[in-house]
């Protein structure tokens, strides 16, 4: 099962449509263990979906997602539940439960697995707070309270309490001000390290896939068009990713004006 | 042939619509029976349905029993029998006006706000963080909400039937002269403990489906703040259909002969 060479995460011929509109037509991804993957590309390329289908949030028509060689697509119960409980997501805008404190939400995986008792699990939300540079005032305020930067940070904080083998980060800097951005990025990439997770990250940000990327790979209507290491994207020959890192509007790569 | 295929296409939606509900009802109601079960959640339910509702309910049950002695004594005057107003107070508090006038204030006050939040926490991705943190939404989520409302609304309208015949007994006393030991020995010698027990079974079948109508509409929303607002509507409407609808269904169980 732990082949050193057999990858952390392995998706293969990834297909999933909405109705008539096929978002995913073939995605093929590997991710090794320790490794951090950054999928880049434009809005409505099925990113989004493609990390649903791994979480399984979003069941996939077809093709295979193999997490440590054993196939995650139609697990239900009891095993869906087993792989997905390895597993941490950072969602776009936080998704922090706003019903509960900033302690309670770090501490919520923690208390819903039942690794620990609610007063069990306080000291490691604050401690896992403190990881993520918020002090221990913070963990008693309502999300609401709390800016856009903050609420990613409880989110990441969120994210690494419970020690997921596999990390996914949703835009983790949109919305954010290029130096809170900057701030996200260097946690994501010190609590990746922390942790010792594999990290499947999407973004249209170039600055933040530089920083957290080993690997890119450029998703472009539905399929993997390129990937490679991160020091390879400048030169790379892909005309779909020189457009898009360069931002251009003219290229291979059009964008859909109107859906 | 395009009018038979556009209801024909009305009709399989709306059998559609009813299958989903009913898989949504069930799923539900297996996991207000399997473990875990989240306490807290359920606690901070029955106070919001039970507890903050009680001013509401309280409201409208004593002023419709104040206008029912009214209504009834202006009737029940024509044939000088206005010694019945008691008991047709009370028949009809106990057995009508309580669990359905409080299934539809409970409908507007927490449906509403149930479908507004379930569709937040949709929109905001807060369901899909509950999936990715070893909690099933519909487990944390919606059982809690049923239970709440299946087991609250019965209290609710045990009060309201208190708070109406009182309503009454305060317009029969202080406005219609009667003496306050005749009003209240007739309610009595009037009301069955049956009239209140199918009242209660009343209320827990609208406190169930005002839950159900107010989960399911918020956890299937979409589109952002307009689906949202969509489905706080759905959930209003289609509650209060159902509560009347469902009134009848179980007023024929119990009392047709």
């Amino acid at each position: 099962m732990n082949n050193p060479d057999e990858p952390k995460l392995r998706i293969r011929g990834l297909c999933k449509a909405f109705g008539a509109k096929s978002v995913l037509r073939g995605v093929d991804l590997d991710a090794r263990a320790g490794e951090s993957v950054v999928i880049i590309g434009g809005s409505g390329t099925g990113k989004s979906v493609t990390i649903k289908c791994v979480l399984g949030l979003v069941e996939p028509d077809s093709g295979s997602i193999l997490v440590d060689g054993i196939e995650s697509v139609g697990l239900r119960g009891a095993a869906r539940e087993a792989v997905t409980a390895r597993m941490g997501m950072l969602f776009q805008g936080g998704a922090l439960f706003d019903s509960l404190s900033v302690w309670e939400n770090v501490a919520f995986g923690l208390v819903a697995a039942g690794q620990k008792s609610r007063r069990e699990a306080k000291p490691v939300a604050l401690d896992t707070l403190a990881r993520v540079g918020l002090g221990p005032e913070v963990g008693e305020l309502m999300p609401a309270e709390l800016s856009g930067g903050m609420q990613k940070r409880v989110a990441l904080a969120r994210v690494i309490a419970a020690n997921p083998d596999i990390v996914f980060f949703d835009e983790p800097t949109t919305g954010l001000d290029p130096i809170m951005a900057d701030v996200i990025n260097d946690l994501i990439v010190q609590c990746v390290r922390e942790l010792g997770a594999t990290a499947l990250s999407i973004t249209h940000d170039m600055v933040s896939a530089r920083k957290i990327a080993d690997r890119i790979a450029m998703l472009h209507d539905g399929q993997i068009v390129w990937s490679g290491p991160v020091s390879e994207v400048d030169r790379c020959d892909n005309a779909y990713v020189d457009q898009f890192i360069h931002a251009r509007a003219s290229g291979p790569i059009r964008m859909a004006v109107r859906r | 042939m395009k009018a038979l295929a556009a209801i024909g296409r009305a009709f399989l939606a709306l059998l559609e619509g009813i299958g989903r509900l009913a898989l949504f009802a069930a799923l539900a109601i297996s996991h207000i029976l399997r473990p875990p079960f989240y306490p807290r959640v359920l606690l901070r339910q029955m106070v919001d349905i039970g507890y903050y509702s009680l001013p509401v309910v309280a409201l409208t049950t004593l002023f419709s029993g104040m206008v029912l002695a009214l209504q009834s004594h202006t009737g029940f005057a024509r044939f000088s029998a206005e010694g019945a107003v008691a008991g047709v107070v009370s028949l009809a508090i106990t057995r009508e006006l309580a669990p359905v006038l409080a299934g539809l204030m409970v409908a507007g006050r927490v449906g509403a706000s149930m479908a507004a939040e379930l569709g937040t926490m949709r929109v905001t991705e807060q369901i899909d963080a509950l999936s990715t943190l070893s909690t099933d939404p519909m487990k944390y989520l919606v059982a809690p909400r049923l239970l709440a409302g299946f087991t609250m609304l019965p209290l609710l309208v045990l009060v309201g039937d208190v708070i109406g015949i009182f309503g009454g007994y305060i317009v029969g006393i202080y406005k219609l002269d009667f003496a306050p030991a005749a009003y209240i020995d007739q309610t009595w010698r009037f009301v069955e403990i049956h009239d209140v027990t199918t009242g209660l079974v009343k209320a827990a079948a609208f406190g169930f489906l005002v839950s159900l109508m107010g989960c399911y509409h918020g956890y299937r929303s979409q589109g952002g703040a307009q689906g949202v607002g969509r489905a706080a509507t759905d959930a209003v409407v289609s509650s209060a259909i159902l509560i009347l609808v469902f009134n009848y269904i179980i007023t024929e169980l119990f009392f047709a002969k």
